[in-house]
Parts: C-alpha cells; structure tokens; sequence
C-alpha cells in the first residue's frame, strides 16, 4: 500500500524518467533477466529445435531433407515390431517403477541411523558414501562384482549352490543388475533427504502419539511419515528424474548391450545420434521428442502438487 | 607493462613480415599448421610425434601446432571440428568410414597427390580404399593384417597343425575342446570384434565380391548365401568354440584366456600382438595363420584396416598440409614409422622395407602374394555406419543365441530397406 502511495507522489512531482516512475514493477524483471534468457536460450529453445529436427532426416553434417513424421512412423513401427524402440520404452518403464524402491529402502536406513550411539555419525557418512563417489565409478565397481568368471556375486551364490549367472551378458537379467547399480546411490541420496526431515519431526507431536497408545507401525506411518511429506516429495522428484536419465551407469557397464536389451530411451536416443555409429539427427531427436513427453507428464505433476501445496500455505 | 606490448608488436610485425616474405618466394613453408591426431595410445603418439618433428625440422619456417584426441572420442569429435574448427591435416579411415565427411564435402580433394609419380607408383595397393566416386580424398599412413594369432605351444602338445581347409580347422577344435580348452576367445562387449568373424566366414564362403555386395546393400540379409555364412558360424558355435560369457568383455578382456591357454585362438588385427607378448607370451608360444578355406575355389581374400591422413575442406593451410601428406607416405618415413619399435604396422608404400617382426613379415606375405580375392577394410568401415551397427548387433546375439537368427536376419533385412533407400 505505501509503496504505490509513494510511486505516487513521485508521478505527481513528475520525477525523472520513465524507469524512476516504474522502478518497482521493472527492477524484479531486471533481476529475472539473466536467469529468463539463459533459460529460454539453453532450456526452452532446444526444446523446439528439437521437435524441429525430429522432423528431418539428417546425418548432421550435410543438407537436412524434410520428412514429415516419418521418424514417429519409423519409431511406431520399431514399438510394433518389438525392435529397439520397444526394448528401450519398456527398460525405462523397469527404471521408473524399480528405481522407486529408493524411498521406502532410505527411510528405512534413515529410520535405523536416526538414534544418538557412540559414533553414529561414522556410520551416517559410510552409508552416505555410495552417493559420492561417481557414477563411472559405482558403473565398474558393479560391472567387477557381476563380472562371470572372478565376480563375487557368483561366489556368494556359489555357497548356496547357485549360479554362475552372467547377469551383464544375458537380456532377461541385465537391467535389472543395472538398476541394482543404480539403486546403491540412490538410496543413499534418499536416506539423507529422510535423515534430514527426521530431524524436523516434531517431538510433541511424537509425544502425543505416545500418550495416545501409538507405536511401531502405526506410530510411523500416522505420525511421522506425514511430517517427513517435503522430503518425500523431494524424493519423489530426484528419483524419477535420476530413473528418466539413467544414461551413464548403462554406458559404462553395457554400451546398452547384450544386442541392445539393456537400452533406455535416453541411451538409444545417444546412439542413433551423436555415437560413434550415429548419423541420425532426426530419429535422435524423435526419440528426444518422445522422452520429453514421458517427462512432462512428471514435470506437470510436480508443478501442479508444488502449485497446490503454495495454494493451502497461503 | 607497456614495453612487453610493445616488443610483442614488433615481435608479432617481424613475424608477418617473414611470412610474406617466405611465401611471396614460394620457396618453403610458413605460417601455422594444425594437426590433429588420435593416436592417443602411447606408442602411436611417441612415433607421429617424432614424425611431425622431423618434419618440423625440414620446414623450420612452419608453425606446427599438434592435438592428440582420445582415440575413442576422435570418433564423434570429429563431426563438430571438421565443420567448425578444422585442423589442416587430420587421421581417420579408409573407404566408407570416410563417406560421410567426402558426401558433406568436408574432406578436400586430394587427387593431385595421387597423380603424382610418387604416389601413384608407390601406392598403387591402396588407392582403390581411398577413392570414393573417383577421386582421392586422402592418404593412408599404415595398415595392418588380420588373422588367426593361436597358441604354437599348445598346438605342438596336442599334435595339431595349421588348417588349411574348414575340416581341419574344426577337427583341430574339436581336439582342442576334447582337451578342455576352449578354441576361440573373443570379447563382443563393443560389437566390432563379431565383426570380424563375419568378414571371414562371408568372405571365405561366397567371397569378396559378394561381401563387398552384401556391404553394399545389393544383397538380401535372407539371401541362401548369406544363411550359409552363418550355418558355418553356427557350426563353431554349437560345438562350444568360443568363450562362455564372450558379450561381457571387451577385446583386451578376452585376452587373458589366450595367455593363460584357456583359449588357443584369437581372430584378431595385428595389434593384438603387443599386448600378448607383453602378457609374457613368446614368439615360441605364438603364432599366426590365415583364415583357412572354406569353399573351395573361393579366391582368398583379408581384412587389412587402413588409418589414414586427411586435409579438411575448411583447412586454412592446404599447401603445408599437401607437403605434409607428401612426407608422410614417402618411402623413408613409411619404413620408419611402421617398424617395430613405433606403430608394428606394416608400410603403405611398395618402396619401404618390411620391420623384421615375424608376424609383419608373415602378414605382408599374405596380403601381397595370397590375398588374390581382395583387401577389405573391416566390416564397420566396408558397411555404412548404421548397418555396422544395426548388423554386428545382430552377429553378437547369434554368437549367444543362434537359433534367433530367422528373426535377426529379418530385422538386417529392414534395416537394409532402410539404410540404402
């Protein structure tokens, strides 16, 4: 209320120039500025040049000739035929779903670190340590540990009489193992979002639930799993967004191999375009198309839940 | 502050004076040449470098400016510098690996090199995987030889001798499996090394004109010809020859069943020697052949990968560039470069003298005298790139699964429609 009571009276005294009398509309915009440019030049224009692309047949270095939604044929025809596509759409389709298991196992872990024992935090940051180390490494570490002939999974099973299983080389296992892999960081990441909200919970209310008989199971899902929603949501987003780009644990230990079966969308995307063997711009940028739209559906939700949850806080 | 500027300026003003100078002679070379190499693997780097110092010692007017890529990366990295940022000279491969950069018109026409005597004479072997519609658009600085690399030592404890037909070579691993080796390593992780095995069941049962066909898209995937190539595959396959467990590793990975004898054989490419014998193998311990007959009457013919010199289109120094390819291909620097102490490679010009390495010398027999059929380049650079692909994928899952190949050869045969339109 003051501040437009005091835009007025500068317009009264007719004071300076147009961007003194609107300095406080203008001055947020001139703040958002870079970030809106930057983000409308690295995020949202690729997002159109890509739906472009996908509509030509390049090899990315000579003329690129039009051709419609050919590429979106050629795709549906590659899902009919169970071909590349196929196995890619429904790998991602494993990630995501597989992929969740993160939450449910970091609260868990998170629940069993929260509690003050001698050397605690030791423990904390040991189980913290899968989600530093990188990806690469995570990759080779349990390419060694699947690998067939010196692997330690296949002695560990070994002892009960199992195996040996080449999870890696064969098509009905692999990614699973992958996501195995992919798991061993997340979870961690999961458990310290948890760690984090369980130090927000608040006691009373845990205090009141106990004066009121609640304990073990009911005690957890009625009292403080409502009180860790932000971090679930937070979760929530990391996990399907590391599922979505699943792409370097699958370089590093398979090349999307055997024969293509361990492939998801963004790998094939990778392949068809920019590898080694790639010279399809335009069937890379279908593929793109197609994964974005897998994720708007994602991002969509999140905008909408996030939109929400501001809506009840106001 | 102002005095560094200054002699830089007159430092910068002399050099320009020298390089009109020099270049209104026309005499010797001048100004900058950039190369870019991926010869990234220790060996191979010390030996262009040594190269490009001894040309460098020649044209000391000349300002070279060097970049090693990682070899793998040299692969997709070569897109965005060759239509961006070109060097003035820079490696890759013979035939059709080099089509699409020749069809974007960024690689320079090069066939004035080619009509020189020099060239032409001393070339002549591999002038016909440099050209595409006619023209040179390259030289080649090395080439090497593939074939059978097999443990001698274990041949003389099982009494075996080298094949010479397809009966003998499976008798030999059925002998070899009765021992409890297995006959054959190989690691398909990365796909080309299936490849290979393809080039010479192909070539060895329908020959290289209907190879370089089947390359080239003129041939049906389900063709008989073609049934028959992987029938005898599939003959090595279901006695058990190759490793279990092939699609986990990568080539280096399978050659320690070679050096601990668990495998006799590895179809491979010469530079599969270095490692082996620095694994500790002997030159007694091994040895090499070449991929036995198959069909008798078929002409033999090898695979003999060629990497290469190219000049941009877009190069800013086309003339240093020109003398640069010059150097390389002459007859001193081809023997010099090939020998055993740098690439273990075997020369492209008919006038350098072979290294003393058993097998370059065995190798540069075959490809000269027993290689009546032709010379392929490899499967990945004979075959368009996204049929490489497509079809060493397919080789890989018939190496595992043989009985999926009516649905594999299907799915080449699409591709195929496809690919060549």
């Amino acid at each position: 209320m003051s501040e437009s009571s005091l835009q007025d009276v500068r317009a009264v005294n007719g004071g300076g120039s147009w961007f003194h009398r609107n300095q406080i509309a203008v001055t947020p915009w001139l703040f958002l500025a870079p970030g809106v440019l930057f983000f409308i030049f690295y995020v949202i224009s690729p997002i159109f040049q890509s739906f472009n692309v996908s509509l030509y047949d390049w090899d990315g270095l000579g003329e690129a000739e039009y051709i419609g939604l050919q590429n979106y044929q050629d795709l549906y025809w590659e899902f009919v035929d169970r071909d590349a596509f196929f196995v890619s759409l429904k790998n991602n389709v494993i990630w995501l779903f597989l992929y969740l298991l993160a939450i449910p196992v970091g609260l868990m872990i998170a629940l069993f670190l929260n509690q003050n024992v001698w050397g605690i935090r030791l423990y904390k940051s040991l189980f913290f340590f899968p989600f530093v180390i990188s990806q690469v490494v995570v990759g080779l570490v349990f390419t060694w540990f699947y690998d067939p002939t010196f692997g330690l999974l296949n002695t560990i099973i070994g002892w009960v009489g199992l195996g040996p299983i080449n999870v890696l080389g064969d098509e009905r296992f692999v990614t699973y193992g992958i996501i195995a892999a992919g798991l061993w960081p997340q979870t961690a990441y999961c458990m310290i979002l948890y760690l984090t909200g369980l130090n927000a919970v608040d006691p009373e209310q845990v205090e009141a639930g106990r004066l009121d008989g609640a304990k073990g199971w009911k005690m957890l899902w009625h009292v403080i799993i409502p009180q860790l929603k932000p971090a679930t949501f937070i979760a929530f987003v990391v996990t399907i967004i590391g599922a979505l780009r699943s792409f370097d644990l699958i370089s590093i230990m398979t090349q999307g191999g055997p024969f293509g079966s361990s492939r998801v969308l963004a790998f094939y995307m990778f392949e068809v375009a920019l590898s080694e063997y790639g010279f399809r711009m335009g069937y890379g940028a279908a593929i793109a198309v197609v994964l974005f739209l897998i994720m708007l559906c994602f991002i969509a939700y999140f905008l909408w839940s996030m939109w929400k949850e501001e809506k009840g806080a106001r | 502050m102002r005095s560094i500027l200054k002699a830089s300026i007159a430092a910068l003003g002399l050099a320009a004076m020298t390089v009109g100078g020099t270049s209104a002679s026309g005499q010797s070379l001048s100004g900058d040449l950039k190369i870019f190499l991926d010869t990234s693997n220790p060996a191979p780097r010390a030996t262009m470098e040594a190269v490009i110092a001894r040309f460098q010692a020649n044209h000391p007017d000349l300002n070279i400016e060097t970049t090693v890529i990682d070899r793998e990366e040299y692969k997709t990295q070569i897109r965005n510098f060759l239509t961006a940022n070109p060097p003035d000279v820079a490696t890759w491969y013979a035939a059709n690996r080099m089509r699409p950069y020749v069809e974007a018109g960024l690689f320079e026409d090069v066939s004035d090199l080619w009509d020189e005597p020099e060239i032409a004479e001393n070339l002549a072997s591999t002038k016909g995987a440099m050209t595409i519609d006619g023209k040179q658009w390259g030289v080649p600085y090395s080439y090497y030889q593939w074939g059978v690399y097999y443990r001698k030592d274990i041949y003389e404890e099982l009494g075996l001798n080298e094949p010479s037909n397809w009966d003998e070579f499976k008798a030999n691993c059925e002998a070899i499996l009765a021992s409890g080796r297995k006959c054959y390593t190989i690691g398909t992780k990365f796909l080309w090394t299936a490849g290979g095995w393809f080039d010479y069941l192909n070539m060895r049962t329908n020959g290289f004109d209907f190879h370089m066909q089947l390359a080239g898209g003129e041939v049906s995937w389900e063709d008989d010809r073609v049934r028959q190539t992987f029938a005898n595959w599939r003959e090595l396959i279901d006695m058990g020859g190759f490793i279990d467990n092939h699609q986990t590793y990568s080539w280096q990975e399978a050659l320690p069943f070679m050096v601990n004898g668990d495998a006799v054989h590895y179809l491979m490419g010469n530079f599969a020697v270095a490692p082996l014998r620095d694994a500790g193998l002997t030159d007694d311990q091994l040895d090499f052949y070449q991929f036995p007959v198959i069909t008798p009457g078929v002409a033999l013919s090898e695979d003999a990968p060629t990497d290469t010199f190219h000049i941009p289109a877009n190069a800013a120094n086309k003339e240093a560039g020109r003398e640069f390819l010059r150097f390389v291909v002459s007859a001193d620097e081809q023997t010099e470069i090939n020998n055993g102490n740098n690439l273990g490679q075997l020369p492209v010009n008919a006038m350098s003298s072979v290294d003393d390495d058993k097998f370059l010398n065995e190798g540069f027999a075959m490809l000269s005298s027993n290689s009546p059929g032709g010379v392929a380049q490899f499967w990945d650079r004979d075959a368009p790139a996204e049929m490489a692909k497509v079809s060493m994928e397919g080789f890989q899952e018939f190496m595992v699964k043989p009985d999926n190949l009516d649905r594999i050869l299907g799915k080449l045969e699409r591709a195929r429609k496809r690919i060549y339109k």
